[in-house]
C-alpha cells in the first residue's frame, strides 16, 4: 500500500502542475461561450501568452528579479487579451463564421510567435529562463497526513492562483449581475437587448477575458513545463483546454475538474514508465487518452445537455 | 453590383488585403517587404526546378482543399483534415513499403489504402454527428491528435523502433523520371494528376449524381431533405467519409511522391489546417479550390526562398496566410463595403 502512496505522491504534484495552464485556459473559454461566441482561437492565443511570457521573462529578468515570471504572466495576459480582439471585431462586429476566425487566430498566433523568435535569437526558439515560477510550500495544510504531502508541498503559485481563478469565475458567472448578464448574452441576445442589456458590449468584455486568461495558461505553461518558447511548446495545450471546458459543461468548477482528470492524464504519460504495473502499456495509450475520454464523454453522458444556446450566432439587431 | 463579381471580388480582396498587411509586418519588423515579396515570387517562379516544386506543393493542398470543401457542402465542418491526412500518409507509406505487387496493382492499391484509412477517420466523427448528434468540430480535432500519436507509435513499430519508415518500393511510387526531367530534376511526380482527377470526381460527385445532389440539399436545409424523403444521417457519414478519402490521398501524395516514407512527428503537417483557407477562398467549389491550392501552394513552397534571398524569416507566409483566411472570415464587411460602394456609383 505505501508503494501506491508513494506513486501517487509522485503523480498527483506533476498532474496538478500540467493542470494549472488547461485551468486558466478553459476558464477562459467558459467566459467567451457562455456569451455566445465560440473560441477556437485559444491555442493561438495560448501561444501567444507563452511566447510573450518567456520573451519577457528573457528581457526583465534583471529589471523584476525574483518577481519576473510574475510580471510575465501579465504582460503575456495583456498581450493575448489585445490579441483577441481580431478575434472579437471579426465574430462579433464583422459577424464573420466564429470556427473559421477561432482557426485564423490559431494559425496567426504561431506564426507571430515563430516570426518574432527568429527575428530576435535568430534561431527557431529561444534562450531558456533563469527566473521560473517559484514552488511554495503552504504552512499547516502541508502537515496533514497524505493530503499534505500529495497537495500542498511545493506547489507551483500558479497552481494556487488557477484554483483561486476558478473560484472567482464561477462567483463572477454565478453571482453577480455581470455574470446573470453574460449567461443570458450566450443563451437568448434577444430577449437579452430588450431588457436593456448591450449584448455586443458584454460579448466583446468576454472574448477580452477569454484571450486574458488564455494568455495567463500559456505563460503559466511555458514558464513551469518547457521554460523556453519554441515552435511545439504549446501543441495542443489550447485545445485540450477547449475540451476541458466542454467536459466541465462550460462551467467554470467543472472546466477545473476536467482540466485536473486532463493533467492527470499527461502527467501519466510521462512518468508511466517509473510507474511498477504501468511499465507495460504502450505509452501512445496514454498520449491519446485525454482526446479519446473527450469523444466518448460527448458522445456518451454529456451528449445534447450542451452549451450555451446561442453559441456561434452573430447577435444581429432586429432579426428573428 | 451584380453577387457573382462580389464572390469574386471578396476573395481577391482578401488576399490583396492580406499581402498588404504582411507587407506592413515585414515594415514594421525592419524587412524589406518589396525585396521579401520579390524573393517570395522567384522562389515560385524563378527557375523551372522552382515551378516543379511549387507543383508538387500544391497537390497535397488540393486534396485537403477538396475533402474541406466536399464536408462544407453538406453543412460539414471538417477540421479533422488534418488527422486524416497523417493516416492516409502513413497507410500508403506502409502498404507502399511491406508488398511486392506489379505496379499496375500496388500503385493503385496503395493510393486506396491512404483514401480508406482517411474515410475511416473521417467515419468516426461522421457516425458520432449522425446518430449522437455530437458535433464534429470537436470530434475530429480530437481525432486530428488521437492520429498523430497512433501514427507516431505505428511507426515505430513498423520500423522496429525507428523514427521512420523503409522507403516504398519502386512499383507504389508516383515518381516520375519524365516530370523530374522537364522540371530541371525536381521532385515533381504524377500526384499532380491523381488531384486534379479528384478534382473532377468532385465536382461529378455533386453535379451529376444523386448522392451530390442529396449532400447538398442536407447541407443548404437539413429539414426540407427530410421532409423530402432524404436520409440526413446517411448523407452526413457520406460526406464525411468522402472528405476523409480526400484527405487521405492528400497524405499518399507525401508518401508516395515527395517523401517515399514517413517519418514521426512532433506536430502536425499543417496542411490540413490550409485546406480550410483553400477551401473557403475557393467557395468550396472544385474549381475554386484548384485556384485556392495553387495559391497556398505556390506561397508556402515559394516562402522557403526568403530566408536567403531577403534574410526574411520564413513564417511572413505563414503570418500572410493566416491574414487571409482572416480576411476571408470576415467576408460579411467586405461585401457589405463593395454594396455600398456599387451602390454610390448607380446614384450618381
Amino acid at each position: 500500500m505505501s508503494g501506491f502512496l508513494d506513486i501517487l505522491y509522485f503523480i498527483v504534484p506533476i498532474s496538478i502542475a500540467y493542470a494549472a495552464p488547461l485551468i486558466f485556459t478553459a476558464i477562459g473559454g467558459v467566459f467567451s461561450e457562455r456569451s455566445g461566441v465560440i473560441n477556437i482561437g485559444l491555442e493561438g492565443l495560448m501561444v501567444m501568452g507563452a511566447f510573450v511570457g518567456i520573451v519577457f521573462n528573457l528581457f526583465f529578468v534583471d529589471t523584476f528579479g525574483a518577481w519576473t515570471p510574475w510580471v510575465s504572466i501579465l504582460a503575456a495576459m495583456l498581450v493575448s487579451a489585445i490579441f483577441s480582439l481580431m478575434h472579437a471585431v471579426a465574430s462579433i462586429s464583422f459577424r464573420a463564421d466564429q470556427v473559421v476566425s477561432g482557426v485564423a487566430i490559431n494559425l496567426l498566433g504561431i506564426a507571430i510567435a515563430l516570426f518574432s523568435v527568429k527575428m530576435i535569437y535568430g534561431k527557431g526558439q529561444t534562450d531558456f529562463i533563469q527566473e521560473k515560477i517559484p514552488r511554495f510550500n503552504i504552512p499547516f495544510l502541508q502537515d496533514i497526513p497524505v493530503l499534505g504531502p500529495m497537495f500542498f508541498k511545493s506547489v507551483y503559485g500558479s497552481s494556487i492562483l488557477a484554483v483561486a481563478i476558478a473560484i472567482l469565475a464561477w462567483f463572477i458567472i454565478f453571482k453577480t449581475p455581470f455574470g446573470l448578464r453574460l449567461r443570458s448574452v450566450g443563451e437568448h441576445p434577444m430577449a437579452a437587448d430588450t431588457m436593456g442589456i448591450k449584448v455586443n458590449r458584454i460579448r466583446y468584455i468576454a472574448v477580452i477575458i477569454s484571450g486574458g486568461l488564455a494568455g495567463m495558461g500559456g505563460a503559466v505553461y511555458a514558464q513551469t513545463m518547457t521554460n523556453d518558447f519554441g515552435h511545439a511548446t504549446i501543441n495542443g495545450q489550447g485545445f485540450m483546454a477547449l475540451a476541458a471546458m466542454i467536459f466541465g459543461k462550460w462551467h467554470p468548477i467543472g472546466a477545473m475538474g476536467a482540466a485536473l482528470f486532463f493533467g492527470f492524464a499527461q502527467a501519466l504519460a510521462i512518468s508511466s514508465s517509473g510507474i511498477p504495473f504501468m511499465q507495460n502499456i504502450p505509452s501512445v495509450f496514454l498520449y491519446i487518452l485525454p482526446y479519446a475520454l473527450t469523444i466518448i464523454a460527448l458522445a456518451g453522458f454529456i451528449g445534447k445537455a450542451s452549451g450555451p444556446k446561442a453559441l456561434g450566432d452573430p447577435y444581429i439587431k432586429g432579426s428573428r | 453590383m451584380s453577387n457573382r463579381l462580389i464572390n469574386v471580388l471578396v476573395p481577391l480582396i482578401s488576399i490583396i488585403l492580406g499581402l498588404l498587411v504582411g507587407a506592413v509586418v515585414m515594415l514594421v519588423s525592419g524587412y524589406d517587404p518589396v525585396a521579401g515579396y520579390i524573393a517570395l515570387w522567384n522562389g515560385i517562379f524563378g527557375d523551372s526546378y522552382a515551378i516543379g516544386e511549387t507543383i508538387r506543393q500544391i497537390s497535397p493542398y488540393i486534396l485537403a482543399g477538396l475533402a474541406v470543401a466536399f464536408a462544407f457542402r453538406t453543412g460539414l465542418f471538417n477540421i479533422g483534415v488534418e488527422g486524416q491526412l497523417i493516416v492516409g500518409w502513413f497507410a500508403a507509406a506502409y502498404v507502399g513499403m511491406a508488398f511486392e505487387l506489379p505496379k499496375i496493382i500496388h500503385l493503385p492499391l496503395a493510393l486506396l489504402a491512404a483514401a480508406a484509412a482517411g474515410a475511416l477517420w473521417g467515419l468516426i466523427p461522421g457516425l458520432l454527428k449522425a446518430t449522437l448528434k455530437v458535433h464534429e468540430v470537436i470530434v475530429t480535432i480530437m481525432m486530428n491528435y488521437i492520429a498523430l500519436h497512433l501514427v507516431n507509435a505505428l511507426i515505430k513499430v513498423v520500423a522496429k523502433g525507428g523514427f521512420k519508415t523503409d522507403k516504398i518500393q519502386d512499383t507504389a511510387s508516383l515518381r516520375s523520371d519524365f516530370l523530374s526531367e522537364l522540371t530541371d530534376f525536381s521532385t515533381l511526380h504524377y500526384g499532380i494528376f491523381v488531384a486534379l482527377f479528384m478534382v473532377f470526381i468532385m465536382w461529378f460527385i455533386l453535379e451529376r449524381m444523386k448522392l451530390g445532389y442529396e449532400l447538398k440539399s442536407v447541407g443548404f436545409n437539413e429539414n426540407a431533405a427530410q421532409y423530402a424523403g432524404m436520409s440526413v444521417k446517411k448523407n452526413i457519414v457520406m460526406a464525411m467519409v468522402i472528405s476523409g478519402a480526400f484527405a487521405g490521398l492528400g497524405g499518399a501524395m507525401e508518401a508516395l511522391g515527395t517523401f517515399g516514407n514517413m517519418s514521426t512527428r512532433a506536430g502536425f503537417t499543417g496542411i490540413g489546417f490550409d485546406g480550410i483557407a483553400v477551401a473557403l477562398l475557393g467557395a468550396n467549389t472544385p474549381l475554386g479550390v484548384v485556384f485556392g491550392a495553387s495559391l497556398f501552394g505556390s506561397l508556402k513552397y515559394g516562402a522557403n526562398n526568403m530566408p536567403n534571398a531577403a534574410n526574411i524569416p520564413i513564417e511572413i507566409v505563414s503570418i500572410v496566410i493566416a491574414l487571409i483566411i482572416f480576411f476571408v472570415a470576415c467576408g460579411y464587411i467586405i461585401r457589405v463595403g463593395l454594396q455600398r460602394i456599387g451602390k454610390n456609383k448607380e446614384a450618381k
